[in-house]
């Protein structure tokens, strides 16, 4: 199966008075059909500023990008303004972290769906409005119709984020991008939304590339996850392997880090010391160094590439040590 | 289930925020009940936390241990003293006593004063080391307890990292050796990597201080592990009381059962295999509760007496208070 989206080298950096920020600094993943990727990252470590990108939304004078993103064989990358407007919100669409701020609060819930699908779609108003009760309806919104006329802030956190949904699937995009879409809510409602986006993408075959910081959401809807860290991947391969036996210090010490339900309660925590670095002047060689447990003399000169960790394999890292070592360790 | 000697102790606590129309002339037409009646003690020493999600009342109700509100009806117990309108002088001993951290270290902290400065307020407010060089020497002895680096006492708050801010805020409550510490939900704002640090210090400090701390917190793995008794609050109510193991192991409440199954593990076998039952719907809002059960609207096991009557908390077997008619039984969720 050919891929959705390919991602090859992509480079962005800021130019900002203090310095230049490389937020994202050569990353490379693809995307099938129908297929879930998860991009892990903490704050700054480039996981949501690669995908806007993609999405041609960061473009500014002061941005530099390099490198392609190829959809449907096309370079998202060199797209003009105007085609991107296209893509957006039809082939490729997005939900972002916060409803309430991705919703315009002037406008009823209605007119915001109705543009979604008159923008891309040559639709009467009368016919996007059924459409959009339609969507209301199968993102398990009770009473559409009245809904239409509602206001964002009429709306709970959990519906404004099925409102977002609906949105985004109002056109039937062949790639949703999922900004942390679920870390505004709280747990119970948590779930629901995840398996809200895990019923309707098995329904219509949507690839998604879901951002997160929380490792839990991320084995749960994730067939592919890459690991993150200042501004590279550093581990990337299927969900089950990664988290079964992660191979990179930086994924060991995340999933040693975090307290988790289905562990002893006594154990203790193993905090990563420090903290995550400066993308104006990351550390060199292996950005993640100084805090690695396992650092020795090549890691602050070298970069390490991904490269399989065995060969023929598809689970990628990016570590000096050999695999033997690091098992070694742990 | 009370604490042998508890160092705070709250009866039938209520705090209903008045919601009010009119611009002149003000009429009252609803309350929001934040905290709705909620009773339990916390023994010395012990690590007390209120689970919830958001508009459950957690934080009213710590606020309200603290008294940095006055409920509207109902006692708060502080040592053995009753404090529940004590006015501005008498509760100069709780403000030295009680200490609270708060969730974002950004606001929390002023933004034109040196760390320093922070951390010695406490010790000038209450009158304690009162010579400079002997309240420079604490504040350093502090910032090295917490981990911070003491050379760096004169800097400001923005040129510190969101866990080190935290720590600023944990030296700053911890000056005056509190009894009794209040953690409002100490973590969530900080990255993953460094949650584990703030946990790890805030226990060590615990043992070393025999500090009693009440943990406010939605992440419930967080709360697990630092916990060693919890109180699950659903709309103002505490819904379930138990010891820790029991409660993750055992819950009696399908609220509690509920919150446990929502919360995603970070292994996808276990996340495969059968998936969990979701709740249905957005918590109501507390201005206008359900009537009877406050969870039957959302409750898998609700039946048409829920929403007559409002069930006790009363004692399960195994221990644990669980207010509910129907609770689960012999259910096990961490296997």
């Amino acid at each position: 199966m050919s891929a959705l989206l390919t991602v090859n080298d992509l480079k962005v950096s800021f130019n900002t008075d203090d310095g230049v920020v490389r937020a994202v600094d050569g990353i490379s993943y693809s995307v099938e059909p129908g297929a879930t990727l998860g991009i892990v990252g903490e704050s700054g470590s480039g996981k949501t500023v690669g995908t806007m990108t993609i999405m041609g939304l960061t473009r500014a004078a002061n941005t530099e990008i390099s490198g392609q993103a190829i959809f449907d064989g096309e370079d998202l990358l060199r797209a003009s303004e105007q085609q991107m407007r296209a893509i957006r919100g039809d082939e490729i669409a997005m939900i972002f972290q916060d409803p309430l701020a991705s919703l315009h609060p002037f406008f009823t819930i209605g007119a915001q769906l109705v543009e979604a699908i008159r923008v891309h779609n040559d639709v009467s108003k009368a016919a996007a409005r059924t459409r959009s009760a339609e969507l209301l309806t199968m993102v398990g919104l009770s009473d559409p119709k009245q809904r239409l006329s509602s206001y964002p802030h009429q709306f709970s956190g959990g519906m404004r984020q099925r409102v977002m949904i609906a949105m985004a699937l109002a056109n039937e995009p062949r790639l949703l991008i999922a900004d942390e879409p679920t870390t505004a809510l709280d747990v119970t409602v948590q779930a629901q939304i995840l398996e809200l986006i895990a019923e309707l993408q098995a329904q219509s075959g949507t690839a998604m590339i879901i951002i997160t910081h929380d490792l839990g959401v991320v084995a749960e809807v994730a067939d592919e996850i890459a690991v993150m860290y200042a501004g590279r991947i550093v581990e990337q391969g299927s969900a089950t392997e990664l988290f079964s036996s992660p191979q990179h210090p930086y994924t060991r010490a995340l999933l040693d880090s975090i307290p988790r339900l289905d562990r002893d309660r006594s154990r203790a925590l193993e905090p990563i010391a420090g903290r995550p670095p400066s993308l104006i002047s990351p550390p060199s060689g292996c950005a993640f160094h100084p805090r690695c447990p396992l650092a020795f003399g090549r890691c602050p000169d070298e970069l390490p590439a991904l490269e399989p960790t065995a060969p023929g394999s598809q689970h990628l890292v990016a570590c000096l040590l050999s695999s033997e070592s690091r098992s070694a360790e742990r | 289930m009370s604490a042998a000697d508890p160092l705070v102790e709250v009866r039938d606590l209520e705090m209903h925020f008045p919601l009010s129309r009119g611009v002149i002339l003000q009429r009252q037409y609803g309350a929001v009940r934040a905290v709705d009646g909620v009773s339990f003690s916390v023994g010395r020493g012990e690590t007390f936390g209120l689970v919830g999600e958001s508009g459950c009342g957690k934080s009213t109700t710590g606020r309200l241990i603290m008294r940095l509100l006055e409920p509207t009806a109902g006692q708060v117990l502080f040592d053995g003293e009753e404090i529940t309108h004590f006015g501005r002088r008498q509760l100069a001993p709780l403000r030295r006593d009680a200490q609270m951290v708060f969730q974002d270290p950004y606001s929390s902290l002023n933004p034109r004063k040196t760390v320093g400065s922070i951390i010695a307020e406490p010790f000038i407010i209450h009158r304690e080391a009162r010579e400079a060089g002997e309240r420079r020497r604490e504040v350093r002895e502090l910032m090295d307890r917490v981990g911070l680096n003491p050379e760096h006492y004169n800097r400001y708050p923005h040129q510190f990292s969101g866990g080190q801010r935290q720590r600023i805020g944990v030296a700053r409550a911890i000056a005056l050796r509190p009894k009794l510490l209040v953690a409002d939900e100490p973590v969530s704002a900080l990255d993953v990597s460094i949650q584990a640090q703030i946990i790890n210090l805030l226990q060590d400090l615990q043992g070393e201080l025999g500090l009693t701390l009440i943990f406010i917190a939605h992440d419930l793995s967080v709360v697990r592990h630092m916990c060693d008794r919890i109180a699950v609050m659903y709309l103002g109510k505490i819904v379930e009381l138990a010891e820790t193991e029991r409660c993750f192991s055992q819950p009696r409440h399908p609220y509690t059962g509920a919150l446990l199954a929502s919360v995603p593990v970070p292994e996808p076998s276990v996340a495969a295999s059968g998936r969990r039952p979701v709740l249905k719907g957005d918590v109501p809002s507390p201005s206008a509760p359900p009537s009877g059960c406050r969870f039957h609207t959302r409750c898998p096991k609700a039946q048409s007496l829920c929403a007559q009557q409002e069930p006790a908390l009363s004692e399960q077997p195994g221990g644990s208070l669980a207010a509910c008619h129907f609770p689960l039984e012999g259910y096990s969720s961490s296997s």
